[in-house]
């Protein structure tokens, strides 16, 4: 307590007051209090164990070569190297990134459309359409799989629609076609985190001041300057967040690919935790599976620390 | 004004074209379901004469009783442990400052983000290890850990909102830093806490890969989407209309939890996202 001078000599009357009480209690908010440990210990105990000191493991793994079973080998950063320079690596990040357009660029920009829409006037009955947004969120990828599995079916509803519309041609069985297996798959994240993104800028456009907007339409703003004077800029935070959550979503598609073509056709659907997978429960390659695991965990914490940086929200109220 | 009328129904048009577009996947998969494999289904599988046969089927031969008992019995502990020590974590983070509070905050706030993929390899050695592969426990410590991350920033965020002052009178009062916890700020925290117990209950439940990995060997222990993923491996191909029940008995207990808690599961998911 050096500087508690400092601060007694600064406030007025009746703050002096209170913090005369704290003096008194010796225990009031704010001040340094050991007994914290007690509260933390036991939540910090469950995440370092199996969350904090699995990663290490994982990095530590990473150096191995290792079967599973037998004794492993140290090998250094051999795992890396071969990661950086195996094909099957940079199509299944290559396949990443093109998901990354797909679950979190077009749900943006769907979302950012919307918006503009729904900020020219209030829309009544907005609950019942935010419930029905948000809920392709709340399903689990194996569900997501079986519905979407349907959905692409040779006689599924898609093939029958473009069918009934007269494009019978272009029907086929989606998720087995070599060139349009990866983009169905995309299809099914847009549809997994649009909702998300609409719901999460409309409730940002309402933060926006109306006097922006008044002030925008005295000016003699049209649709298209409102947009972009005001709401765009109004939601900023918004779309940096929505932008994070939608592509570690596309990082971590697992679940969906895993249940619906299993990277197939071919190598076309690769994603780097499906081969993580296969390297470490079916090839028994534990070490080189560990590495790509330890480079997926890299690339999500680059990408989440970027979007913290650029938000500039590190430091919360 | 008529300008201004047709914007709206155009609006309200899009609006109602994205809600129909969110759900109709869920719509589609129910349809199908209440066909049977002899109805030959194809294209919208309108049910013109719903039957309940493939639900029945489908509950019989995939197990699903033990299924969702065991996604039940994951998700109930972890959400009830992860529960109790987020309180405990938030409480601290929120009302008291001590030494190295900031940067271990900034550790939590890690686990937020952290991915099961980098994780799961380790987890499945060292449960080998101490015999602790296929059994629930394998599932509920990990999900346990994480989700202590979330919780602690969620319930950290409830704590700085409420007025110190309250506190500060507590402990003029002589209560303790329990006393103050449990009697003042607990009755307080219920709304935060309900949200937190349904994101935290609704992720675990739908948690796959840990499952793959850590309990496919012991039938009685897999969760439902695992039992899904299994079942659909098996008789997809045969009858896809028994595989659209199972999915359905799978997703059936979030949906109404969704539904009767939908604000708060859009209040933490959105709060979660901005603050996060």
């Amino acid at each position: 307590m050096t500087e508690a001078p400092a601060q007694v000599a600064v406030p007025e009357k009746a703050e002096l007051q209170v913090e005369r009480a704290r003096r008194a209690s010796q225990r009031a908010p704010g001040e340094p209090r050991n007994v914290a440990w007690l509260y933390i210990l036991p939540g910090l105990a469950f995440y370092v164990l199996f969350t904090l000191a699995p990663l290490a493991h994982a990095v530590e793994l990473s150096f191995y070569d290792w079967d599973g079973l037998t004794v492993g080998r140290y090998v250094g950063l051999a795992n890396y190297r071969e990661a950086f320079s195996d094909p099957l690596v940079r199509d299944s990040f290559k396949h990443s990134a093109e998901l990354i357009v797909f679950y979190a660029a077009i749900p943006v920009i769907l979302g950012l459309l919307l918006t503009a829409l729904l900020t020219r006037h209030p829309v009544r009955g907005f609950t019942f359409f935010r419930t029905a947004l948000f809920l392709p969120q709340m399903l689990a990828g194996v569900v997501v799989a079986q519905a979407w599995v349907w959905i692409y079916a040779s006689n599924g509803p898609l093939n029958e629609l473009l069918r009934t519309v007269g494009l019978g041609s272009l029907a086929r069985p989606w998720l087995g076609d070599f060139s349009w297996a990866l983009p169905a798959i995309g299809g099914v994240g847009t549809w997994v985190t649009y909702g998300l993104c609409m719901v999460l800028f409309i409730a940002g456009a309402q933060n926006i001041p109306s006097s922006l907007y008044d002030a925008a339409r005295v000016d003699g703003a049209g649709a298209m300057r409102e947009f972009f004077a005001v709401t765009l800029p109004g939601l900023r935070n918004e779309i940096v967040v929505a932008f994070v959550l939608t592509t570690i979503n596309a990082l971590r598609s697992f679940d969906l690919i895993y249940n619906t073509n299993q990277g197939g056709p071919g190598t076309s659907t690769y994603v780097p935790s499906l081969y993580m997978y296969q390297n470490a429960f079916v090839y028994n390659r534990v070490g080189y599976a560990a590495a790509i695991a330890v480079i997926l965990a890299a690339a999500i914490f680059a990408l989440a620390f970027l979007v913290l940086y650029l938000s500039g929200r590190g430091e919360e109220r | 004004m008529s300008v201004n009328r047709a914007e709206r129904a155009l609006t309200y048009g899009v609006l109602v074209m994205f809600a129909v577009g969110a759900i109709y996947p869920v719509i589609s998969i129910l349809f199908l379901a209440l066909h049977t494999k002899s109805d030959l289904v194809t294209g919208f599988a309108w049910p013109t004469d719903p039957k309940l046969d493939s639900f029945r089927a489908a509950w019989n031969e995939g197990n699903f009783a033990t299924g969702l008992r065991s996604s039940f019995i994951v998700a109930a502990t972890v959400t009830a442990v992860s529960a109790v020590l987020s309180l405990g974590t938030g409480y601290a983070f929120g009302t008291m400052r001590f030494r190295g509070d900031r940067p271990l905050f900034g550790l939590f706030l890690l686990g937020i983000i952290f991915p099961y993929e980098a994780t799961v390899i380790p987890l499945y050695y060292d449960f080998k290890n101490v015999g602790l592969l296929n059994t629930y426990w394998s599932l509920i410590l990990p999900q346990i850990g994480q989700s202590v991350a979330f919780g602690t920033f969620w319930m950290r965020a409830f704590f700085r909102s409420t007025p110190p002052a309250l506190v500060e009178a507590a402990r003029m009062d002589g209560a303790s830093s329990f006393g103050v916890l449990v009697r003042v700020l607990l009755p307080q925290a219920r709304p935060a806490l309900l949200t937190l117990c349904a994101l935290v209950f609704t992720y675990t439940w739908n948690e796959f890969l840990l499952a793959l990995v850590l309990v496919s060997g012991a039938p009685d222990k897999q969760t439902a989407p695992l039992g899904l993923s299994f079942f659909a491996g098996a008789v997809r191909a045969g009858d896809p209309t028994k595989v659209a029940a199972a999915a359905v008995l799978v997703m059936m207990p979030i949906v109404v939890v969704y539904l009767v808690l939908q604000r708060h599961f859009v209040r933490g998911m959105l709060a979660g996202a901005i603050k996060g």
